[in-house]
């Protein structure tokens, strides 16, 4: 199953990965990302790698087969 | 027999168009050309992190060597120079013919040219060598003029301000952001440079520029005149779309598409980024983005309308762009110029303010918004601009979250 990361560092808060896939990742009061869950099933790859090719910093990544 | 998907220009709208392509079903080969020689990187960082040396160059790289990403050929270092759309091919700068069975122009924009005589000293601001050039002029010290108060320019000046040099900034409007923020919001954005000790002289035009690099003249429209070392200017940008002249297609300022993105008069052509001309319906006309997310998500819809031919889905996005200037978070969601209300939600005093603008239109829904140092807001804003909100729901979903405190955290 793809694992979700997330570099809580380089975010920026820009919230682009919001925008894609709202049911994984959010943004707290801090402006930082935060991520709703940590493993997608493979059918929600290709989406949740398009939220996270998104994001400006390329703070987001999709791991794993 | 298995096709073969040509994109041109590598840049964001390019590569991302060649990854989600990769990743979303086409079978084929994804080949991108583009002319410069550098591997792909991306532009934000160009005028904030990579401007101030907070960040490497490695910073900037679009192709990560995903999964998607090994799929993606590059040839890089060559122009495409001509689209010959009947026979389904392009000839390169070196002769080369490349044919297709899906091309995408994804070529993007250059820097408006200097109009001024002065050349040494003076740049502009679009690719990384660009960016590494003026860096190392600031890095030298002295006054610097940027000229154009818009986006760019703004976070040059705080860039250029964050590393030590005196810096004003010239623009012949009053109000530079009242283009985007329209007249009563925009003195907020326009204020910021002054809250930052960086001088303006907005409602000035610039005549002349005198001299070379260190010891450069910026004569304005009323007269006087301002020493620099080094001149910015940042007065727009250009689509690439010269190249496409002798193809046929029809050019206006970009190259024009129908509202899947697809390029007017053929069927196996698309544009994506800040090359495109597209119908938007909220506009009601043919509009042409110059921001990051608009290329982003224009490469996603020209991918998804290739993989899926039989089923199209028209482009439009919920406009959004944000700017980092000095150490403010700038978000702006929709075409806040085209409303005609607005209120402000949060605290606008202080030196970094954590508020937001939402904006009406006449219908009485949610139509664009500004946010400052508040992205949970902006994520909001987005949210119900998407879902097309009332405006008096919006500001009362705005209210609560403005009760929520950060904890401080960053
Ligand atoms: C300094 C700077 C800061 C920015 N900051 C922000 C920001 O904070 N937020 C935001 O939303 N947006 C920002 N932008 C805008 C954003 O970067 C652009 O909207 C985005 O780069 C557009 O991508 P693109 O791929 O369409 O075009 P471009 O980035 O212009 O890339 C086009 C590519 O095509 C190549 N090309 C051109 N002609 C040919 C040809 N004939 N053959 C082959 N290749 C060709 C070019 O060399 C280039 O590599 C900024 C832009 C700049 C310059």
């Amino acid at each position: 199953m793809p694992i979700l990361r997330a570099d809580h560092g380089a975010c920026q808060g820009y919230a682009n990965c919001v925008a894609g896939a709202s049911d994984v990742y959010d943004i707290d009061d801090d402006g930082v990302v935060v991520l709703l869950k940590e493993r997608v099933p493979e059918e929600e790859r290709q989406r949740v790698e398009e939220a996270a090719r998104s994001c400006p910093v390329s703070a987001l990544t999709v791991e794993g087969g | 027999m298995s096709r073969t998907a040509v994109v041109v220009g590598s840049s964001v709208a390019g590569v991302r168009t060649a990854q989600a392509l990769a990743a979303g079903g086409f079978d084929g080969r994804v080949l991108v050309i583009g002319a410069e020689r550098t591997e792909p990187y991306d532009k934000p960082p160009l005028s904030k992190h990579f401007l101030t040396g907070v960040w490497d160059a490695s910073r900037l790289a679009l192709l990560n060597g995903g999964r998607a990403d090994e799929r993606v050929e590059l040839r890089l270092g060559v122009a495409a120079e001509h689209l010959d759309v009947a026979g389904k091919q392009l000839r390169l700068a070196d002769g080369t013919r490349v044919p297709y069975d899906v091309c995408v122009i994804a070529t993007g924009a250059s820097a408006r040219p200097s109009p001024w005589a002065a050349r040494d000293g003076i740049h502009v601001l679009r690719t990384v060598q660009d960016s590494a050039a003026l860096r190392r002029d600031l890095l030298r010290g002295g006054e610097v003029v940027v000229v154009g108060g818009g986006f760019v320019g703004a976070e040059v000046a705080a860039a250029a301000s964050g590393l030590g040099c005196p810096v004003t900034v010239v623009d012949p409007l009053v109000d530079p952001m009242a283009r985007v923020l329209g007249p009563r919001v925009g003195p907020l954005l326009t204020g910021i440079h002054e809250r930052h000790g960086v001088r303006t002289r907005f409602g000035t035009g610039v005549v002349a520029i005198e001299g070379t690099s260190g010891g450069l003249r910026v004569i304005l429209d009323d007269g006087s005149v301002l020493a620099a070392s080094t001149v910015v200017v940042g007065i727009g940008a250009v689509p690439n779309d010269g190249w496409l002249r002798s193809s046929g297609l029809d050019i206006a300022d970009g190259v024009i598409c129908d509202e899947y993105c697809r390029v007017q008069g053929t069927r196996d052509v698309f544009a994506a980024g800040d090359v495109a001309r597209w119908p938007h319906p909220r506009h009601g006309e043919h509009v042409r983005g110059e921001h990051w997310t608009n290329a982003v998500e224009q490469a996603a819809c020209v991918a998804r309308n290739i993989v899926h031919q039989g089923d199209p889905v028209p482009y439009r996005p919920v406009e959004y762009v944000w700017s980092d200037q000095y150490d403010w978070k700038i978000q702006i969601a929709g075409s806040p110029a085209l409303m005609s209300g607005h209120h402000v939600i949060g605290d606008l005093t202080g030196d970094r303010p954590r508020a937001a603008v939402a904006y009406t239109d006449t219908t009485g829904r949610l139509g664009a918004a500004l946010t400052l140092n508040w992205p949970r807001a902006l994520v909001a804003c987005r949210r119900l601009l998407a879902a097309a909100a009332e405006f008096t729901q919006a500001i009362t979903e705005l209210d609560l979250l403005a009760d929520a405190r950060p904890t401080g955290r960053r």
